[in-house]
């Protein structure tokens, strides 16, 4: 996607990134809960330069009615970038991409969310990146952990996610575009605090094994700065000035 | 495959009954991969070809290699794509048409466990800067199901690959051009080996076989390469895991990995 600069200084000789951080310090993020008129839940994040719009519908009838289970509730998730959301214009049809992160997003919210209270009925998740700068995954399931909570849809926990990586043959947290690009590997991880269970990991790079425990052990602490933030945007719209 | 049957809500009782002992439905150790047959060579007219049996799932595996252009930013590397496609007379539930989100997963996290390996030295692979590349296309089969496509497909494609061996073109009137007879093996520089393990309530079993595939609450796929380092992973499945499984499943991997590799150089010697 974004192009390649061979000259671009990913870790300078005090530990500073390309953007200015911290080997462990995540982007600037920005959650608000709510903001949907028409959907039943609804989140929107800044994660870095990311934008990403969430809308949650349900529970509601299943169409087509063969798709509903008797037993439990399904959840339905649609990751969509914009056309205008990347450098060159993207084809608006789904791409095969697109089609694998809808999946590993869903995967990584159904064990959060008590979808057996809500049997023959689907909750929809629908994700619509409007600006991608790396790590849309991660800020997207952060976001729609955010808007199910906000729909009020019973869950055991959210889901926060972010990606750790290694780049310069050091691990960092919150992998950027240039990072992504440039880098040696890009680990993103969705974790649910309360209950210390993993529910994404995606692994592109090579990592020895002492590495690879190391990159999980900062994506997971991460998350949890990431879990604050998003009880916070949920104070912020229940309980006013994020006090409890 | 993903549908629910009493009959599959009574195995998975059996196999989680077996598991709280120990035991597998079919005997083996939590951390055994079934038995793997590798046969080479199985399509003459391919570049390189395999049929892997993993227990009961076959697929086969042809790689055709042929001049290409190159993609726009990357003109001074050939192309790898490896695909999947699970074929109608594997399993009564698989249906033509544009292929299901499974299937694309499935192909996704195959390609990408050999691409991030840097099994392919793709440097090696140019005709031409910025005009003509060398495209290798590892497009798998399935033709019998019995759970774990992710390993079968990557052991096909990587014993493939193994023994392909690819034409020589050179650069001739602002074309490629065949030289006749000169054929020689891929530019290979590791051998990646994917571990899949399932989560079947809090154990861990290695190469789930068709019915713990259908019980299992989880799942990952990790690739190693012959250095014994990490290069690809897919969490899938409707459960997770805690860091400590995901520690554990990181060792399995490499270990369970390095004896699956002896069997791919196996068949790669087997075919000169």
């Amino acid at each position: 996607m974004g192009g390649r600069d061979a000259t671009m200084v990913l870790l300078d000789e005090n530990g500073i990134r390309c953007d200015g951080r911290k080997v462990d310090e995540t982007r600037r993020i920005m959650i608000r809960a709510g903001g949907l008129k028409n959907a039943d839940g609804s989140a929107y994040i800044e994660f870095g330069d990311n934008k990403i719009l969430v809308g949650i519908f349900g529970p509601r009838d299943v169409h087509p009615k063969h798709m509903s289970n008797t037993d439990t509730g399904i959840l339905r998730v649609r990751y969509h970038m914009e056309p205008f959301s990347v450098g060159e214009r993207k084809n608006p049809a789904p791409s095969r991409r697109e089609i694998e992160i809808s999946k590993v997003i869903k995967e990584a919210l159904e064990p959060a969310v008590m979808l057996e209270k809500f049997p023959r009925t689907a909750v929809d998740v629908f994700i619509e990146v409007l600006q991608a700068d790396g790590g849309t995954r991660c800020a997207a399931l952060t976001a729609a952990s955010v808007a199910l909570a906000d729909a009020g849809i019973p869950m055991k926990d959210m889901v926060a996610a972010v990606a750790a990586g290694k780049v310069a043959d050091t691990i960092i947290l919150d992998v950027n575009n240039e990072e992504d690009q440039a880098g040696q590997a890009d680990m993103p991880i969705g974790y649910m605090p309360s209950l210390d269970k993993i529910t994404l990991l995606q692994l592109d790079g090579v990592l020895t094994p002492e590495e690879y425990k190391k990159c999980v052990d900062v994506g997971v602490k991460g998350c949890k700065v990431v879990y604050e933030l998003q009880k916070k945007a949920l104070k912020d719209k229940y309980f006013g000035n994020g006090e409890d | 495959m993903t549908s629910v049957s009493v009959l599959d809500e009574l195995k998975k009782a059996q196999i989680l009954e077996l598991l709280e002992q120990g035991k597998r439905v079919d005997g083996r150790a939590l951390d055994e991969s079934r038995e793997i047959k590798i046969e080479t060579n199985a399509i003459p007219k391919a570049n390189g070809s395999a049929r892997v049996y993993l227990g009961e799932t076959e697929v086969i595996c042809g790689v055709k290699i042929q001049p290409d252009r190159p993609f726009p930013d990357t003109g001074d590397r050939g192309l790898f794509i490896c695909t999947a496609e699970l074929l109608p007379l594997s399993h009564p539930t698989v249906e033509t048409g544009p292929p299901q989100p499974h299937v694309i997963e499935l192909a996704r996290v195959v390609d990408r466990g050999i691409r991030e390996s840097h099994m392919i030295d793709v440097s090696q692979l140019v005709i031409e800067k910025d005009k003509s590349v060398i495209g290798v296309f590892a497009d798998n089969v399935v033709v019998d199901y019995d759970g774990n496509l992710f390993d079968a497909c990557s052991y096909a494609a990587t014993a493939a690959l193994l023994t392909s061996t690819t034409p020589k073109w050179n650069w001739v009137d602002d074309k490629p051009t065949l030289v006749e007879g000169d054929e020689t093996a891929l530019p290979i520089s590791t051998i990646p080996v994917s571990i899949t393990m399932g989560k079947i309530g809090n154990h861990i079993v290695v190469d789930p076989n068709g019915d713990e595939w259908a019980s299992m609450d989880a799942r990952i796929t990790i690739t190693s390469d012959s250095d014994g380092n990490i290069c690809a992973l897919q969490k899938g499945g409707s459960d997770g895991f805690t860091q400590d499984e995901i520690s554990q499943c990181g060792e399995i991997s490499v270990r369970v990995g390095a004896k699956i590799r002896e069997k791919l150089k196996e068949a790669q010697k087997g075919s000169q």
